[in-house]
């Protein structure tokens, strides 16, 4: 297990190294660079700013100096936010963006999987229909619909939650962005632990153990959950990844101080190190979630081991 | 700041906002401040900040105008090169006093390569500027000295007609040297030292900023509010779903154009629209192909009604522009384009004609691309002057792309039209035209040159006396307007969302709001 955990780290690093490496050169393409505003800035000024960034050496010295500073934790500075250093604002905005992503999860997991249960239980019946519909408009309507709606009716017109803004991560600001941010993976919990679970009451084990006699509780609960579980959990690390690192919108329509913002405002400002350090954060936690993704796979599914 | 360090300061202020009757404005401030650092600004809300915390020589009033700051009085020699500055006696927020050594030291550190100042081209008057700033010479040479403690002489090779202007500009305030030079993080929460009204509390980046009053400012007597709470509300409907549920009270951001008739049906007592240094123009790339021609950009401007993008288009106040320099900024002449006051059948013959005389017609047609950066209005805006040029002959293929791509490709040259905007540094109409003079950046985009336009720029910069320059810059203006060298649309119009609860907010030319003149009264019904 332990061999396997360092194999599989190993291998992480060509990966993100090739990450880096098209990102870095990705980004120098792209036209417009980051001093290009409404107002052109005279040559003197421009080059004074771009000797400050090293932006006056080749584009191999500058991925080198950049690669070498990586090595030694550094992302560089922000261009924008010249008051701390890239490192800083992914520290400052990866909790806020894990506390919202989190407890996304955890209430897509807690409202998702019992709504899909259900479904397949009660196969074909109205209650079947009406989660399956209900997770239908969920997957649907985007969260840059629901969540502007949500912020206008709570926030505005009934007042009875903030409209936005983060205020230390006091609940009454958690709980609209999380809501929000959940819906769609309820909605896709939902529909695919129900598929699953209809899969698994199928199979022949299940068959086994109503035999023996069990209730349709006791086989749901102790034998046909776990399998049931296995697309659920392999969807979960991408998901919960993506979740934390890329609630871009739900933090730009809530005011959020999380990581998300800084990747989309880093790439429209042409920022690149504070785009660059979020690229390599999101490359570093995808890889670290599908590891676990795997590692939990053996801990559902007997049949899985990492033994060699 | 972890968490747990974050909800426990929410808990205290939350507590202290319960028990106090202090006096707190939250306000939409537009965008996280880049950085607090005074000389390190890139944004109008970066100074915002800077400006409340660090006030300058030369200060600005609630109507924008300049008066006294750290600088109680200034005189200027005859020849407008000399300037001396007579300190106030005034403290920085440890006390210690702020003096002229602050003031050298501040501009000396604004020209400095290292710095990097943006704006650093409009001091490039004083003695050894450029100098300095290109590295050539070092900080020392520059023309700027403390003839003694409280006294600030400042020696220019020519004279400026915005030089005050300029010191009035964040960037220009003075520095608390001894905070500065001993370390590189002097702008914390905590560690900084203050000249302005207001002292900086604590951060949240993306979050929240906070600003307390400044008990050592030398005028703190009559700063009304205690607290400013300032938000980086990027979302401008995140902003008004705030303020419409009563979390913020003011917004510096520009309301947007698809909200303003809804706001003027709904809560007409909180926008407030005001002129605005701003230009709305089309550049014309003049370098080569048919609009080198003077003939088609004349005709093309005859075609475009300007009112009617204004009034039916965008519907948002904006004003109707048929000059270079938005008529609000100071010292604008009557400078006007020619023929856009005749009657509407007179200028489409008229410019029929001069697209035959330049051989185009609908049977010839002129094929142009019309540039824009991804924008709603912008896009509107492009529509209508292309459906307006339609009648000429003119197809005109529309062609958006993002900010940055846009300014790129324009500064690049690569464009036939593309949509500028313009919004003023300082209030003056050199910041407008010495952009279009030889070697500025609107010229070198657009390739416009003309000998008489620039002679008559360059001699602005030699005027001491303020009318002979201002006239020296209409006929300037005037030139550029006769050679049709750009399409301007309108002038911008400041909106922003302020509540009836917020007084001494007064719309002004430079849209500049200082925290020190507003106040607040306490909500009628408990929150």
């Amino acid at each position: 297990m332990l061999s396997y955990i360092l194999k599989r780290l190993a291998f992480a690093i060509p990966t993100l190294l090739i990450v880096i490496t098209i990102s870095f050169f990705l980004m120098r393409v792209a036209p417009g660079g980051p001093f290009d505003g409404e107002r052109q800035l005279p040559p003197e000024i421009e080059a004074n700013l771009e000797a400050v960034y090293h932006l006056d050496e080749p584009l191999p010295m500058q991925y080198l100096r950049y690669m070498n500073n990586l090595v030694h934790g550094d992302f560089g500075p922000s261009f924008k936010y010249k008051d701390f250093s890239v490192t800083e604002l992914i520290m400052q905005g990866f909790p806020v963006s894990l506390e919202i992503g989190g407890l996304a999860i955890a209430l897509a997991l807690l409202i998702g999987l019992p709504l899909g249960v259900i479904a397949a239980l009660k196969r074909n019946s109205a209650a079947d229909y009406f989660v399956m519909s209900l997770a239908l408009g969920g997957i649907a309507v985007p969260n840059f619909v629901i969540a502007p709606i949500m912020a206008l009716v709570f926030g505005v017109l009934l007042g009875w939650l903030p409209a936005g803004g983060w205020n230390g991560g006091a609940w009454p600001n958690l709980v609209l962005p999380v809501v929000a941010l959940s819906i769609q993976q309820i909605a896709y919990i939902a529909r695919m632990m129900r598929a699953s679970m209809i899969e698994t009451l199928g199979s022949h084990f299940i068959r086994t153990a109503r035999a023996k006699g069990l209730n349709e509780m006791q086989v749901v609960m102790r034998h046909a959950l776990r399998p049931a579980m296995l697309p659920v959990v392999s969807y979960l690390g991408p998901a919960i990844a993506g979740i934390v690192t890329g609630s871009v919108v739900i933090e730009q329509i809530f005011g959020i101080p999380g990581i998300g913002r800084y990747f989309v405002q880093g790439a429209l400002n042409r920022d690149y190190t504070l785009v660059m350090g979020t690229v390599v954060f999101y490359g570093a936690l995808i890889v670290l979630m599908n590891l676990l993704v795997d590692l939990l796979y053996s801990v559902l599914d007997p049949q899985i081991r990492y033994d060699d | 700041m972890t968490l747990r360090r974050c909800r426990v300061l929410a808990l205290l202020l939350s507590l202290a906002a319960g028990s106090g009757q202090a006096a707190t404005l939250h306000v939409d401030n537009e965008g996280e401040p880049g950085s607090l650092d005074p000389q390190k600004s890139n944004n109008q809300w970066d100074a915002r900040i800077q400006k409340a915390l660090f006030d300058r020589l030369v200060d600005v009033a609630a109507d924008g105008t300049l008066i006294p700051g750290l600088a109680r009085s200034w005189d200027v020699s005859a020849d407008g090169t000399v300037w001396t500055f007579h300190l106030r006696d005034a403290r920085w927020s440890d006390g210690t006093p702020i003096t002229a050594e602050d003031a050298v030291f501040s501009l000396r550190r604004l020209l400095t390569p290292a710095t990097a100042n943006r704006n650093a081209n409009l001091y490039y008057a004083i003695h050894n500027a450029r100098a300095v700033n290109l590295g050539k010479t070092p900080p020392e040479s520059l023309g700027v000295d403390a003839v003694d403690e409280s006294t600030l002489r400042v020696t220019l090779d020519h004279p400026s007609g915005y030089f005050l202007e300029a010191m009035a500009m964040a960037e220009a305030a003075p520095l608390p040297a001894h905070v500065i030079t001993r370390g590189e993080r002097w702008i914390t929460p905590g560690n900084t030292v203050v000249s302005g009204a207001f002292t900086l509390g604590d951060w949240i980046p993306q979050s929240r900023l906070t600003l307390d009053r400044n008990p050592a400012f030398y005028a703190a007597d009559t700063v009304a509010l205690d607290k400013v709470v300032m938000y980086p509300l990027e979302d401008t409907n995140d902003a008004i779903r705030r303020f419409r549920s009563g979390r913020i009270d003011l917004s510096l951001a520009q309301v947007p154009s698809s909200r303003i008739d809804w706001l003027r049906t709904n809560m007409p007592e909180a926008l407030q629209q005001g002129p605005w240094a701003g230009e709305y123009f089309y550049m014309f790339n003049v370098r080569k192909g048919p609009l080198a021609d003077a003939r088609v950009r004349e005709a093309l401007n005859l075609v475009v009604r300007r009112d009617i993008i204004t009034d039916k288009i965008l519907g948002t106040g904006m004003i109707p522009s048929t000059r270079f320099v938005p008529g609000a900024v100071s010292g604008q002449g009557d400078a006007t384009m020619p023929g856009l006051d005749a009657p509407w059948p007179e200028r489409l013959s008229k410019a029929k004609a001069l697209m035959k005389d330049a051989g185009y017609s609908p049977a010839h047609p002129l094929r142009l691309t019309l540039r824009y950066n991804t924008n709603d209005d912008h896009r509107k805006v492009a529509v209508a002057v292309a459906a307006m040029w339609k009648p000429l002959g003119v197809e005109t293929t529309l062609y958006n792309s993002e900010a940055a791509v846009h300014y790129a490709a324009i500064h690049a040259g690569q464009f036939d039209v593309a949509r500028y905007g313009m919004i003023a540094t300082v209030n003056d109409p050199f910041d407008f035209l010495g952009s279009m003079a030889q070697g500025g950046s609107a010229a070198e985009s657009s390739g416009y040159t003309n000998a008489a336009f620039t002679e008559a720029v360059r001699e602005s910069e030699t005027l001491a006396s303020p009318e002979a320059r201002f006239d020296a810059l209409t006929r300037a203006e005037q030139q550029l307007l006769d050679d049709h060298a750009v399409l301007p649309i309108y002038e911008y119009v400041a909106s922003h969302l302020v509540s009836p609860r917020v007084h001494g907010f007064e719309s002004n030319v430079m849209d500049e709001h200082p925290l020190r003149f507003l106040s607040i009264t306490p909500p009628t019904s408990g929150e």
